[in-house]
């Protein structure tokens, strides 16, 4: 029995590491893909969001005033997605560049509206009151109206729409 | 090191048990011709795996099923590799059953006290076959439900209990979500815990019993070797080549999914997976009043004398070459089965009509595949905001919400802003007359909450209620 375990065992280091090697190497063909598939969804850098097209700038050329569009956005949730339409306003400021605003309230996110006849924006809610660029006038909300990020790609406006915290006086990105 | 393995060894007793699993006497020494069982079950193994980590993406109804397989195929990094090595090794458990069986039968190793060994085997057989049969429907599209309408439909054919058996498997009389949910939960969790189980047994009377050894009784007596190391490393090496080989297969051709199931194609053709072919063709020459003979009664005379062998068969003897009726059974059933294979592909090249459409659906499949991957619109989405404004009555009701700046309080889709409350799932509360005397004249807790009086014509209001009627 002795001489028997003693053989056994003998033979361990030499075909347990090729077992080993083989073993181990059938272990990460397997591994490597199952880590990568189990962790895809943490390659989706939070606050990512997609550019919404709001349409060819040859439309906003003469722009007297703000002008209120309809943005689609599109959100991802895994292999859902949920399309909804968000108004924004088109500006544009003295050097002729283009500006989105968010329409969404920095005070309590009701939406702003804008009025003609007194070129200004007020929001129902609790009648804050905004200038044509969207700066504060007048009101409880803190803060002026949120800018978007905004690009102009082959002729067509681009807008990237987030939402931003209520209630504070800096523009602070949430998701 | 060596303090820790003994500080093991005292606590587990691993050493003993290492022996034990290693130390089994083989009786005529390693052979190759051993290495099936254990390559089968580190096949199913890997299948558990990959299986566990498919179900990450995985939703079990006739809804998303096939998006949630096109995602992690399409999207998810590795996911069309991981479900080729799934899908392919079922294939490869299939292949290496048989060579298992094959090897059992042609060295009679059933014999000499195996019985339950055998039948133990026999239930694994057909729980792996259950395994294929309801993995195949799980994805969804075309091919999967059109083979599984096929395949559950021939339970309809069981006589007496056939149409209820039929209705069972399906959860209701057609495919369907019920179906899917059905499928699910035998293949991963019924099925499963049943070969676990099995599996158990199985080895636990193998080992109770010992190898069987060679047929030749003279040469097993003539010298007996250990399973450790040669047979170990036999095993390992086969088991090690099969995953590789599922692995390069999986990577250079992965499997494809196709479009997902549509029900009112009557044109598509169902062809089932390689394994299942033989049985497909078989059933085509039943069909009618004698359909009963070639779907249960020659199948249960095959599946009693299969599982009976070891009680039918009982004579010590274990040379193939001496036991003519046994093996060539064995070898006839295998023929026939290729035979059937190979008539159906036959058959099928040979009408132009049928070959023209299975080509075409490989076709649809490949493209399919091809296709980048489309996520599916959420019910909350534009799509049903745009199907509910169809009728002209809420699309003139959209107007006036926005007209009466609505949407600036309640939200572009009466989902509700910080500023006032949802207005989605008030019809349910609220009769549609009640609704229109409250926003003529709101209630005291809706005016402190900001309403105001909505002014409007009798008619205009009627059509605002129904659009707030109509949000989602
Ligand atoms: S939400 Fe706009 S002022 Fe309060």
């Amino acid at each position: 029995m002795s001489a028997e375990r003693r053989r056994f065992l003998g033979a361990l280091p030499f075909l347990g590491a090729l077992l080993a090697v083989g073993t181990s190497s059938v272990g990460a063909l397997l591994a490597v893909p199952l880590a990568r598939f189990a962790m895809y969804p943490l390659r989706r850098k939070p606050g990512e969001v997609a550019w919404s097209d709001i349409g060819p700038t040859t439309d906003l050329t003469p722009l007297a005033a703000p002008v209120k569009m309809l943005v689609e956005i599109e959100q991802r949730d895994g292999w859902r997605k949920m399309i909804s339409t968000k108004p924004v306003y088109v500006t544009r400021t003295a050097e002729g560049r283009l500006r989105v605003l968010s329409a969404v309230c920095p005070h309590l996110g009701c939406s702003v509206a804008w009025n003609d006849s007194r070129r200004q924006f007020s929001c129902p809610c609790h009648v804050g009151v905004f200038a044509e660029d969207g700066a504060l006038v007048s009101g409880p909300p803190p803060r002026g109206m949120d800018e978007l990020d905004s690009t102009v790609e082959d002729g067509r406006l681009k807008v990237r729409y987030q939402y931003f915290r209520q209630l504070v006086t800096t523009r602070e990105i949430i998701a | 090191m060596s303090r820790l393995v003994d500080w093991l060894d005292r606590r587990t007793g691993l050493q003993h048990l290492l022996r034990e699993a290693l130390g089994e006497a083989i009786p005529g020494g390693a052979r190759l011709a051993y290495v099936f069982g254990s390559g089968l079950l580190l096949v199913f193994l890997s299948q558990v795996i990959t299986g566990v980590f498919l179900a990450l993406y995985y939703v079990p109804s006739a809804d998303h099923a096939h998006v949630t397989v096109a995602y992690m195929v399409k999207e998810v990094a590795s996911g069309s590799f991981l479900r080729s090595l799934h899908a392919y090794g079922s294939s490869a458990m299939i292949i290496v059953v048989l060579l298992h069986v094959a090897q059992t039968l042609i060295y009679g190793s059933y014999k000499g006290a195996r019985e339950i060994l055998w039948m133990a085997g026999c239930v694994l057989f057909a729980l792996v076959l259950g395994m294929a049969f309801t993995g195949y429907l799980l994805p969804w599209d075309q091919k999967a439900y059109f083979a599984t309408a096929v395949g559950t439909n021939i339970l309809g054919e069981v006589p007496l209990i056939g149409e209820w058996l039929q209705r069972l498997v399906r959860g209701g009389a057609d495919m369907g979500t019920l179906t899917v949910s059905r499928f699910f939960v035998a293949h991963v969790f019924l099925i499963p815990g049943a070969i676990f189980a099995f599996v158990g047994l199985h080895v636990f009377l193998f080992r109770k019993a010992g190898p069987a050894g060679p047929p030749s009784v003279e040469a097993g007596r003539q010298r007996t070797e250990l399973f450790y190391p040669r047979q170990l490393l036999m095993d390992v090496g086969f088991a090690v080549t099969i995953m590789v080989c599922l692995g390069a297969i999986a990577w250079m051709w992965p499997a494809e999914l196709g479009p997902e199931a549509n029900p009112a194609d009557t044109r598509f053709l169902p062809r089932p997976e390689w394994y299942y072919v033989p049985v497909f063709q078989w059933l085509k020459y039943w069909k009618g009043s004698s359909a009963v003979v070639g779907i249960v009664i020659i199948p249960a005379i095959v599946a009693v004398f299969f599982v009976g062998l070891p009680f039918f068969d009982r004579s010590p003897e274990r040379a193939p070459s001496k036991r003519p009726v046994t093996v060539g059974a064995f070898v006839a059933v295998l023929l026939s089965l290729a035979l059937l294979g190979v008539l159906s592909v036959v058959e099928d090249r040979r009408d132009p009509a049928i070959a023209e459409q299975l080509a075409a659906q490989r076709e649809v499949d490949r493209q399919f595949t091809a296709e980048p991957f489309e996520p599916e619109e959420s019910p909350a989405s534009l799509k049903t905001a745009k199907a509910a404004l169809a009728d002209p009555a809420t699309a003139r009701g959209k107007a006036i919400y926005e007209a009466q700046s609505c949407d600036a309080c309640h939200g572009d889709a009466g989902q509700g802003t910080p500023g006032a409350s949802a207005l989605i799932g008030l019809a349910a509360k609220y009769p549609a007359d009640e609704l229109q005397r409250v926003l003529k004249i709101p209630t005291q807790e809706m005016t402190d909450g900001g309403m105001m009086p909505v002014d409007i014509s009798d008619d205009d209001l009627r059509v605002l209620v129904a659009y707030v009627n109509a949000l989602r």
